[in-house]
């Protein structure tokens, strides 16, 4: 019974957050809450809707796969009964977080998130899980705490809530320290590199379609907000020192994130460093960020995409390999493409995507960076991006060339039924992934399309 | 916690440079406090805005009415908080608790009615005065949890669908009245005048029973375990 | 004046104290307390943004984002409870520190 009663609370709210972006606007008023669409938004949106329907059938696969094979009876029927709440909340509140327009309600939007990412990641009945949830917890709730004290001394400067008011205010005593707060607490949410550090045993922990979950949707929301704050609302408040600094700890993401990569024994934990590595780059794009341009939001945007996809990817098939071999380390996995050739195959394509080769999305980022580092005349971050994604190649590699290795002793393992829904979700993402270079043009014009503001309650 | 004693907190090499970051935060901050010339706050916008608000204190237009959304996703992270907490693990009271006296129970047979009618109460003063859901929903948690200590036979029997249905009353009562509001007014929760104080204590009432539910199962710790719940209970504390 | 300004700068003051102890400290209910020190000095901060000197216009709006801060806090706190009950089941310790070894498992058992 509940599992049919209480995902339609959850249902329910992302139902209304998509209906309710495209229906009617109205002006905002002071003391109301708006949401609002931009182009930015509607692509991350677009992002989210995509990846969340493949994990939902995957995950619909997945557990009817381990239920059918239980390790111990009961435990996954229970997981898929919080299952669907968790997730289809979770669902519910990134797409609130996208088409939010008011920092309060961003802050009780990355709660919901913090906390349902958090109950989804302790699923796992495993004490290693549990601990790294509880800690994803605390780091969450540090974040949010410091991004609460921002809004208060921003409401302390402005008495000012609205995100489009607050683009328009004259920089002030005190806007300062409150953009740092806020800023330190979402990229402790992104992970940012000294403060990685609960990343990789809360994503590599969870069960597969949880890890996907959080590595490609739910830090993406923290980093949304991060960019849309530094670039479009708080933009007088950037100097170029910090921006410096942020590409900084980017780089040090990418490096150490990569080279961490490379040590892991386990597939899920390679996986997990690797997206470290990835959201390195996201943050390189800041110092190389003109807003000048219209299309400036393009590179970060085909970078989280494409790495939304490809992770996804990545930890489906990691897990649909688990599911058959029983474990994931790394130097055993020899052989799985015979008889799991089209996980390998998205697992590949994915790998792709990583390192940047063309038509991949990362391709075109990185190709953008580049580009702007020279003409910007900061070619120090163009060899930044281009030695990451060798060092993405690598750890790519590492596990392919594993999986695609068939040594004569191989046993071939029976595949099991219900196995259709753990394969081909993976493929669809990764070869999504690969495509979305010849996409651009598509996400360009989406890019373009103009605001639209809607209120909630009010007066009538 | 077992571990209680034997627990070293000294002797951490990181406290005093932590300490030293932190210090420098605070003075940082208050300096920040100190130089900022402070805004005049929305009081008069809510002000101006209260009489068509449908309730008489500011604070409550502002929770159900004007910043009503906020609201709205405050009771899902409090019905979030709980799933989490059904995910995780059984509900475990411990041994100790479950003695009670006679004296206890009867006292508890007199407490319980008067809470509840106080909690009704700050809930229908809500809409006037300080008070409302939360408040009135924290009395409710409070009688919930009385009774949990005092071992009333009949309260392992209830059903986990009844729980289920009074965690959620709260947020399905204010989406399904958001709801009601785009049909009157085309706009999300804005609610239609003629009936908007009555629309903002039906969800009041039905937000409080939620809150109450919800933390009085919170102190429980998990999921009723229900199969043969008597008999493990008596059994084990897991 | 004198008396807001008290409160906020105490406010900052258990912020950072809940900072520290949170690094500091290992054991895992000591760091919820040390959470809830912090959420209490933000919650401080914000409700003296409220203060005006006649009583007609005091601001409401931080009034009731600090009544909505307080039940998220309330469900987090809750939620972080129960897993450190569980993990405390699971490992049989509650310290940080000692978790370690159930922290790196080798290989993976589900």
């Amino acid at each position: 019974m509940a599992p049919i009663l209480i995902p339609l609370g959850g249902g329910l709210l992302s139902f209304i957050f998509y209906r309710k972006g495209f229906s009617i606007s109205l002006l905002a008023s002071i003391v109301g809450i708006s949401l609002r669409t931009d182009g930015p938004s509607l692509l991350m949106l677009l992002m989210t809707g995509v990846t969340s329907i493949t994990i939902t059938l995957y995950a619909a696969g997945y557990f009817s796969f381990r239920i059918a094979s239980p390790s111990k009876p009961g435990r996954h029927e229970r997981q898929l009964q919080f299952f669907w709440p968790l997730w289809m909340i979770l669902l519910g509140s990134l797409n609130g977080l996208f088409l939010a327009g008011d920092i309060f309600n961003i802050y009780v939007t990355l709660e919901l998130i913090g906390l349902s990412a958090v109950a989804l990641s302790a699923l796992s009945a495993k004490p290693s899980s549990q601990i790294a949830a509880f800690r994803y917890l605390l780091v969450s709730l540090l974040g949010s705490l410091s991004y609460l004290l921002g809004i208060a001394f921003l409401y302390k400067t402005y008495a000012l809530l609205d995100l489009d008011m607050l683009r328009l205010v004259p920089p002030m005593k005190g806007a300062h320290t409150a953009f740092a707060l806020m800023s330190v607490g979402l990229m402790l949410k992104t992970a940012l590199f000294p403060m990685h550090f609960w990343l990789p045993p809360a994503h590599a922990n969870a069960l597969a379609p949880v890890s996907a979950i959080l590595s490609a949707l739910v830090v993406k929301a923290s980093f949304y907000l991060l960019f849309r704050f530094w670039f479009d609302i708080f933009n007088d408040l950037v100097t170029p020192g910090a921006l410096f600094v942020i590409g900084l700890l980017g780089t040090g993401a990418v490096f150490w994130g990569s080279i961490q990569a490379l040590r892991q024994h386990r597939m899920k934990l390679l996986i997990a460093y690797s997206t470290v590595a990835q959201l390195g780059y996201l943050f390189i794009a800041f110092p190389l960020t003109q807003i000048q341009e219209k299309l400036y939001w393009l590179p970060v945007i085909c970078m989280a995409m494409g790495h939304g996809f490809a992770k996804t990817a990545m930890f489906m098939a990691s897990g649909a390999i688990f599911l058959h071999v029983k474990h994931d380390r790394i130097n055993e996995l020899t052989g799985v493409r015979a008889y799991l050739p089209v996980t390998v195959f998205a697992y590949t394509i994915a790998g792709v995507n990583l390192m940047g080769l063309p038509p991949s999305g990362g391709f075109i980022a990185k190709w953008m960076l580049i580009y702007a580092a020279f003409e910007m005349h900061k070619w120090w971050w163009g060899i930044v991006i281009m030695l990451g994604s060798l060092l993405a190649a690598a750890y790519v590699y590492r596990v392919v060339s594993k999986l695609y290795v068939m040594p004569p002793d191989t046993i071939i393992i029976e595949k099991k039924a219900h196995s259709m829904l753990l394969e081909w979700p993976p493929l669809f993402l990764a070869i999504l992934s690969l495509i979305l270079g010849i996409l651009a043009p598509y996400m360009v014009s989406i890019l373009l399309l103009s605001k639209k503001l809607v209120s909630i309650g009010g007066i009538m | 916690m077992s571990s209680h004693n034997t627990y070293p907190e000294r002797k951490n090499s990181l406290a005093l440079p932590v300490i030293l970051l932190t210090s420098g935060l605070f003075l940082l901050l208050s300096y920040t406090l100190l130089s900022i010339e402070q805004a005049g706050g929305l009081a008069a916008q809510v002000q101006s805005a209260l009489p068509k608000s449908g309730a008489e204190s500011p604070v409550t237009a502002v929770l159900l009415n004007f910043r009503g959304y906020d609201t709205l996703l405050e009771v899902m992270v409090l019905f979030l908080s709980i799933l989490g907490a059904w995910s995780i693990g059984r509900a475990s009271l411990p041994q100790a608790l479950i003695k009670t006296s006679t004296i206890q129970i009867s006292c508890v047979r007199l407490l319980i009615p008067l809470m509840i009618l106080i909690a009704f109460y700050l809930v229908w003063q809500g809409t006037r005065f300080a008070g409302g859901a939360f408040q009135g929903g924290s009395i409710l948690a409070a009688a919930g949890v009385l009774l949990l200590v005092s071992d009333f036979p009949k309260l392992i029997q209830i059903h986990s669908i009844h729980l289920r249905l009074g965690f959620i009353l709260g947020p399905v009562t204010f989406i399904l009245i958001a709801f009601y509001c785009i049909f009157t007014n085309k706009t999300f929760m804005a609610y239609p005048a003629a009936i908007v104080s009555q629309l903002l204590l039906f969800i009041e009432i039905a937000c409080a029973i939620s809150i109450g539910l919800t933390l009085a199962a919170l102190f429980a710790g998990g999921r009723p375990a229900q199969e043969s719940s008597i008999a493990q209970r008596k059994g084990s504390t897991l | 004046m004198i008396t807001t300004l008290i409160y906020s700068v105490t406010g900052i003051a258990l912020f950072c104290m809940g900072f520290t102890a949170l690094i500091l400290c290992s054991h895992l209910l000591r760091k919820i307390l040390a959470i809830n020190f912090m959420a209490s000095g933000v919650f401080l901060l914000l409700i003296t943004t409220a203060y005006s000197p006649d009583p007609a216009l005091l601001d409401p709006v931080p009034q009731a984002m600090v009544l909505t801060g307080i039940v998220v806090s309330v469900s987090t706190t809750a939620l972080a409870l129960v897993l450190a009950c569980r993990v405390q089941e699971t490992t049989g310790s509650a310290v940080f520190k000692r978790l370690l070894p159930f922290r790196k498992n080798k290989g993976q058992k589900d």
